[in-house]
This record gives structure tokens, sequence and C-alpha cells, in this order.
């Protein structure tokens, strides 16, 4: 509790810089959703023909996992494929089905007699809309921007994976290094920021439900009317403070630790070589980076060999570093006009690890060493491990190995702590954790080479390398710098030690760099 | 009897359809200026459908509706409306406007000044004995059954139109009260020279206030005459309606 309050005393700036953009992205999709979808459900009050197959569409819509939804707008809208554009299209799709339905049903919802009664009185379609009909119906319409409102603070903590920004950051990194003091500090806020629409906006309904008192009617209309403009301002507002966009060098990163020091470190050597402005966009999830690329929303992140070769490129995993770093680059330039640049060093693999006074003891190099002792052990992996192609089943085979039980599926971060404790005997982490080196874990060889290649090289846009070509030279700086020891350090630093990324990348830079 | 040319309102052979059912058809009959015509029959019988083909809440299927000699599909159905007032059978109020807004949204609607709308308020609440002081600002829900529909003839009066369309207007009330209202309205209706239209299912109301009684049987209008006429006719339905008044 200490800790989380210190945690946001310390972050306050950081968290208020993350509360805003949150803030920024449930104003504007709510109010362009309601800009729509309020004459939308009128309009369907007119054409009720329309209003099935329009209803079905965006409940369709509403279905759609936001993940998934966000992977879909990502090629559809080129270069505003990542960051806050898909974002607010995704919390604006999402938000019109509340706001129609209810503008709809609390339209015809109203008395057929009242309704009759004004026709009858010579009012036209307008006059009953307005004097008539969108009073009677303000309650429920607002009911439904109040759901949407909900629905949106809370979705848009998804948006952080694609570089939206907002409170889902913090929730995200948490859940990355398992840090429960960031999942809150990045849950609380929002929850807050949820709590606070809904009661606002629980409020106005009911002081607007028709057949209420005269003046809290009034002052209901009144507080709508200025919260209206008070968004509208705020929006208008950070917008302002939020785009300081120029020409920029955009650096992307997937959404794990390594993937945000290399990225910094990649941002940090072409600012200081280049002196060219550098756009931070860390953290994406999925393969979002490199979809990012191709849209030319991203110039520069760093791409393992063996996922670009397996993964994007779908080819059958094999074991030469060499022939996979070539392949890869060759087919990456005439597939996507992406360059590869020299590898940094290190690889980040499987590693099959086992204690390191156990290695000792029995004088183990390689898994070849270790196939001798598997029937008295046992084995933990990961779920990733256990059903990867590159994974298990091979790996089992192409070693002949047989452990005394069946494998025991679990975390991968508890794998770790379980071959310490030594509850398990041998495990497949990963070659660049940290937790190898701070639990003494030791990396057996792979002497058969059965792990296709996972080696780290940035990968660069063609067009950003023709209009800046010093950036070549400036990443190529880094060619063969980290190896997996200084990798799993720098990853210790900042998952284990809690050190501010920046720091941990500019200390390891200057010791790198200046000779 | 009315001749063709003082005839404010007259049905041609006019039927009115929905949904594929005949709500009424074959109506022919005209209402000559300041007549207070009832149209009585049970329910179903086709009252109120009548009284929308008046302002044109509904076109009639075959045949024509006329109002001062033009026909209801050739008038702008707004202005139309604007001369005809008209109080629905379950009054109709708009909930969230007050006494005072509700009487005055044709005013309004007609673009008339503050002043004389507040003036017209007040008068007409007074005509329909309603007191303005302690019921201008009151909402709808505030008011009892009797006063609300009180308010619904004040609103159907407020522009002074020369038409008037009244469904069952003191429906759903005690039988002294309707009695008290019924009395004031027949006063009312003399000194205001109006063309009242007025439907009930009521035929002690019928004979209160008709200057005619036309009587409605499965959509047809199957007798129109005086009140003295009516209670002599050979007709089996308004027979029938007669005895239920001893
Ligand atoms: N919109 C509609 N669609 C189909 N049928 C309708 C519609 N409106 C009315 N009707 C039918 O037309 C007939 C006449 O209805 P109308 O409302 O004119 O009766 P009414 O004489 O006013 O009855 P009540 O005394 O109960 O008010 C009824 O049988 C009714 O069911
Ligand atoms: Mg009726």
């Amino acid at each position: 509790m200490t800790d989380l309050i210190n945690f946001f005393i310390k972050n306050r700036a950081d968290i208020f810089q993350l509360t805003l953009e949150h803030l920024f992205l449930v104003a504007v999709s709510i109010l362009a959703a309601a800009a729509i979808g309020i004459p939308v459900g009128i309009f369907l009050t007119r054409r009720p023909a329309w209003s099935k197959p329009v209803l079905a569409v965006t409940n369709i819509l509403q279905t759609i996992p936001s993940l998934a939804l966000f992977g879909f707008l990502i090629p559809l809208l080129g270069s505003y494929g990542i960051g806050r554009v898909p974002a607010i299209i995704a919390l604006f799709l999402y938000s019109l089905l509340p706001i129609i339905r209810n503008t709809f049903t609390g339209i015809q919802g109203v008395d057929a007699g009242v309704r009759e009664a004004a026709r009858g009185m010579g009012m036209t379609d307008w006059q009953m809309l307005a004097q008539v009909e969108l009073p009677l119906a303000m309650s429920v319409i607002i009911a439904g921007l109040r759901v949407a409102t909900v629905i949106s603070v809370g979705t848009a903590t998804i948006a952080a994976a694609i570089g939206a920004g907002g409170l889902g950051t913090y929730i995200f990194r948490g859940l990355r290094m398992s840090d429960n003091i960031l999942i809150l500090a990045g849950a609380i806020p929002a929850a807050v920021m949820a709590l606070a629409a809904d009661f606002t906006l629980g409020l106005i309904e009911r002081r607007l439900a028709p057949g209420r008192a005269k003046a809290a009617g009034k002052t209901a209309k009144l507080a709508f009317a200025t919260g209206i403009v008070a968004l509208v301002a705020f929006v208008i507002v950070t917008s302002g403070v939020l785009s300081k966009k120029s020409e920029r060098i955009v650096v992307g990163s997937k959404d794990f630790t390594e993937q945000v020091i290399l990225g910094e470190m990649i941002a940090q050597v072409i600012e200081a070589k280049t002196g060219l402005a550098v756009e931070r966009k860390f953290e994406l999830g999925g393969d979002l980076c490199h979809r990012a690329m191709i849209a030319g929303e991203m110039d520069i992140y760093v791409e393992y060999t063996g996922t670009a070769f397996t993964a994007i490129l779908k080819h059958q995993p094999i074991t030469d570093p060499r022939k996979v770093y070539d392949q890869v680059k060759r087919e990456y330039l005439s597939e996507f006009g992406l360059e590869w640049m020299e590898p940094l060093g290190f690889e980040n693999t499987f590693a099959i690890l086992v204690r390191g006074a156990e290695a000792e003891r029995l004088n183990l190099k390689t898994i070849s060493d270790a196939a001798r002792y598997a029937p008295q052990w046992r084995a933990g992996f990961g779920q990733d491990f256990m059903s990867r192609e590159d994974g298990y089943a091979g790996f089992a085979r192409v070693y002949g190995l047989k452990f005394s039980a069946q494998p025991r599926e679990m975390d991968l971060s508890l794998s770790y702590r379980a071959l310490a404790a030594a509850q398990v005997d041998l495990i497949a982490g990963n070659s660049t954790d940290g937790l190898i080196d701070k639990l003494g874990l030791v990396q057996l060889q792979d002497d058969r080479r059965y792990f296709p290649p996972y080696e780290a090289a940035a990968v660069v846009r063609r067009e950003a390398l023709q209009r800046y070509p010093q950036i070549a030279a400036a990443i190529n700086d880094l060619a063969g710098k980290i190896t997996d020891a200084e990798m799993r350090r720098l990853n210790l630093a900042v998952d284990g030690e809690s050190r501010d990324v920046r720091e941990v990348v500019r200390e390891f830079l200057s010791s790198k760099l200046e000779h | 009897m009315p001749t063709n040319d003082s005839a404010v309102i007259e049905f041609r052979d006019a039927s009115a359809r929905a949904g594929g059912k005949t709500m009424v058809e074959g109506l022919s009959f005209q209402i000559a200026q300041g007549e207070t015509l009832v149209l009585l029959g049970r329910s179903g019988s086709g009252k109120t459908t009548t009284l929308k083909l008046i302002n044109r809440l509904l076109d009639p299927a075959e045949g024509a509706v006329c109002v001062e000699q033009k026909s209801t599909t050739e008038w702008d159905a707004i202005r139309l409306r604007r001369r005809i007032g008209y109080v629905i059978q379950e009054t109709g109020l708009f909930p969230h406007f007050t006494v005072e807004r509700n009487i005055s949204v044709v005013p309004r609607l007609e673009g008339w000044d503050e002043a004389r709308i507040r003036a017209r308020v007040v008068e007409l609440l007074e005509l329909v004995g309603l007191d303005a002081g302690s019921f201008a600002h009151r909402y709808p829900h505030e008011l009892s059954g009797g006063q609300r529909q009180r308010v619904g003839v004040a609103r159907a009066l407020a522009a002074d139109p020369p038409i008037i369309l009244m469904d069952e207007p003191f429906g759903a009330l005690d039988p002294l009260t309707r009695a008290e209202l019924q009395r004031e309205f027949a006063q009312l209706s003399r000194s205001l020279h109006k063309t009242i239209v007025f439907v009930t299912h009521d035929v002690r109301e019928a004979f209160a206030l008709a200057s005619r009684i036309g009587l409605f049987k499965d959509g047809r209008l199957v007798e129109i005459s005086e009140p003295a006429a009516f209670a002599r006719s050979e007709n089996e339905e308004a027979r029938a309606f007669c005895e239920s008044l001893n």
C-alpha cells in the first residue's frame, strides 16, 4: 500500500500525462460517436426499416475483440495505422452501438399519444423532434452515452498496445513484469475515471428523466451543455499539448523489456550521432511493429532473425544463423522494402537452463551432457515451449531426452523460481533473461543446433535510409556490441532492479561507444 | 340544414385503411359553421379515425375530406392542423412541459410574443375553471385526471382555431365532475361559435352537447340527425344507445 502511494507520488507527472492521454482518447471518441450516433439514431426513428440492419452492424462491431479491431485498422489507415488515430476510431466504433440504440429506443419509447398530440397541433417533424421527442428521450440517450463512456474508459487501456498511450501503458508494463504496483497505478486511475463518468452522467440522466420537477431538469440541462462545451475545450487544448509532431525518425519496440531497452538504445544512438529528432513508439503488442513499418508509420525497430524467418516470412525453421540472416535480409528488402542492419551480437532464443551448482557438480556444458541425467530429473516448461513447432517435442526427440515424469507445464517466470528452488531440474528459459544470472542458473549449449537462430538486429525502412543515410552508420556502431550476458544484465537492471530504462541505456552506451 | 357552401367540413364517400384493414368507409356528411357534431359509437367503431381524417393525421384511401372547401390532401398539413384545435383521447399533454408551456405550444409555434402568450394562458385557465396562480407552473404529473383534461381543452383552444376536434375529452372522469365539465363546455361552445366535432361513447353526453349526433357502427356512419330526431330513430344501433339511457 505504501509502495503504491510512493509510486504515485514519485511518478505523478507521468501518471498525469497518461491520464490526460487516456481522457483525450475517451473524450474524442465519445464526442465523435455522439455526433454521429445521435443523428443516426434519430434517422432510424424516421426510417424504422433501416434500424435492424444498422443496429445489427453496430452490434457486430462491438463483438470484435479490441486487439483484433486495432489489427484490422492498421493496414486500412496506412500512415495513421498506429497511435491515437486507430485507437480513437476503434473506441468510436465501440461507442456507436449504445448511443445509436439508446437514441433510437429512447425516441421510439416516447408515448404515442404525446407524439400524436404534437403532430395534431401542427408541429413540423423538426419541431416535434426538438421540442418533444429529444427532451423526452434525453435521459435514455444520456444512459447510452454513459454506457459508451464507461466501456471506452476500459477499452482505452488496450489502446496502449498500439502506441496510443494512456493508462494501459502502465497496465501492460505491469502485466509483463508481473509488477502489481504498476498494474494498479494504471488500473486505479482508470477505474476512478470510469466511476466518475458513470456517477456524473447517471446523475444527469436521472435529473433529465421525464416527469422530474422543473428546477432539477433545468440545472441538469445546463450541466449537460456546460459538460459538452468543457469536453470540446478539453479536446482542443489537449490535442495541442499532445501533438507536437514534426520531421522525426520513429523508433518502435515490441512489448517486452528487452525491446524497450533496445528501442531506447537505437533512439539515443541516433539522437547522439545524427542530431535527428526521434519519436519513440514503444511497447507495441503482437506483430504491430512489423505492420507499422509496412504502413510507413515507424522507421526502425529491432527484430530477431528467427522470428522474421518463421513468423513473418513463414519458412520452416533452419539452423544456420548466417543463412537465416542472409535470406531474411534479402527477402525483407524485396518484399517489404525494409533493410536489416548488422546483428547486435546477442541471440534471444530458448535457453536450456540448470542450476549452476548442479552444472558444476556434474560438469555439464552442453545439452547432450545433461541428457544422460534426464531420467532422474524433472523438467518444467512454459506453455509457449510446450506448444511451439520448434519447442519441446522436437527438442526431446533430437537429444533423446526422457525425464522421470511428463514435464510440468508452468508459467515461464514461475519455472525459473521452481528451478532455483529445486522443484524441477531443467527448464527452457529465455537466453537474455536477467533472472538467469540473478538466480545463479547456467545455460547449456545447444550442441546439436536444435533451436533456430534468433539474432537481434535493427530493421529500417528503406525510404528512411534514403532520406537520412546517416542513420545506418549510427546504428551499425552497435553491431556486435551486445553480448548475451550484457543483454541479460541490462534486462536485470530494468526488470529486477526497477531502474529507469533511459538511464540504464545511457550508461551502457557511454561505456561501449566512447572508446 | 347546412348546405354545401356553408359546410366547414365535408366528407365525400371517404374511407380510411391501415395495414390492409378498413377502419372507416363510405363516410359522407357535412358539418356547418358553429355546429357541435357529436360522434357516438361503440369502442372501435371508427370515431377517432374520423377525427384524424379531418386534421390529416390520416389521408383518405378513397373519396375526399374537405376542410373549408379544400381537400385535406391539398392543404399543407401543418397549416391545416394549426387551424384545428385537437384534444386527444388520453389528453396527450407533454409531460416535460408545465401547464403554461403545454397550453402555449401552438401560440409559440405561431410566433406570438411573450406578453400575449401569458395573457392568453391566464384567460384560458380561467375559461376551463383552473386558477392560473396555482396551476400554470405545475407539470402534468402534478395534476388530477380531470385537471389534465381541462388543460387539454385549454390547449386546443389556445390559438383560437375555428375548428376543434375533441376525442372523449371527459373520458375517465367520475360522473359528477363529468357532468360539471359538460355543463361548462355546453356554455363555452355556445359562446365561442366554433365548429366542434366531439367524440364520445356516452349517449347522455351526446344529448347534452350536440347540435347533431352522428352514430358509427363498424366503421360506417349509420345515423346522423339532430338530438330530437335521433331519439326517435328507427335504427337498431341508435335504439340500443337510446335505451341505455333509461
Ligand atoms: N393504426 C391502425 N392499424 C390498424 N387498425 C387500426 C389502426 N388504428 C385503428 N384501427 C382500427 O380501426 C378501427 C377504428 O378505430 P378507432 O380508433 O377509430 O375507434 P374508436 O371509435 O375511436 O374507438 P374507441 O371508442 O375505443 O376510442 C378499430 O377496429 C381499430 O382497431
Ligand atoms: Mg377513439
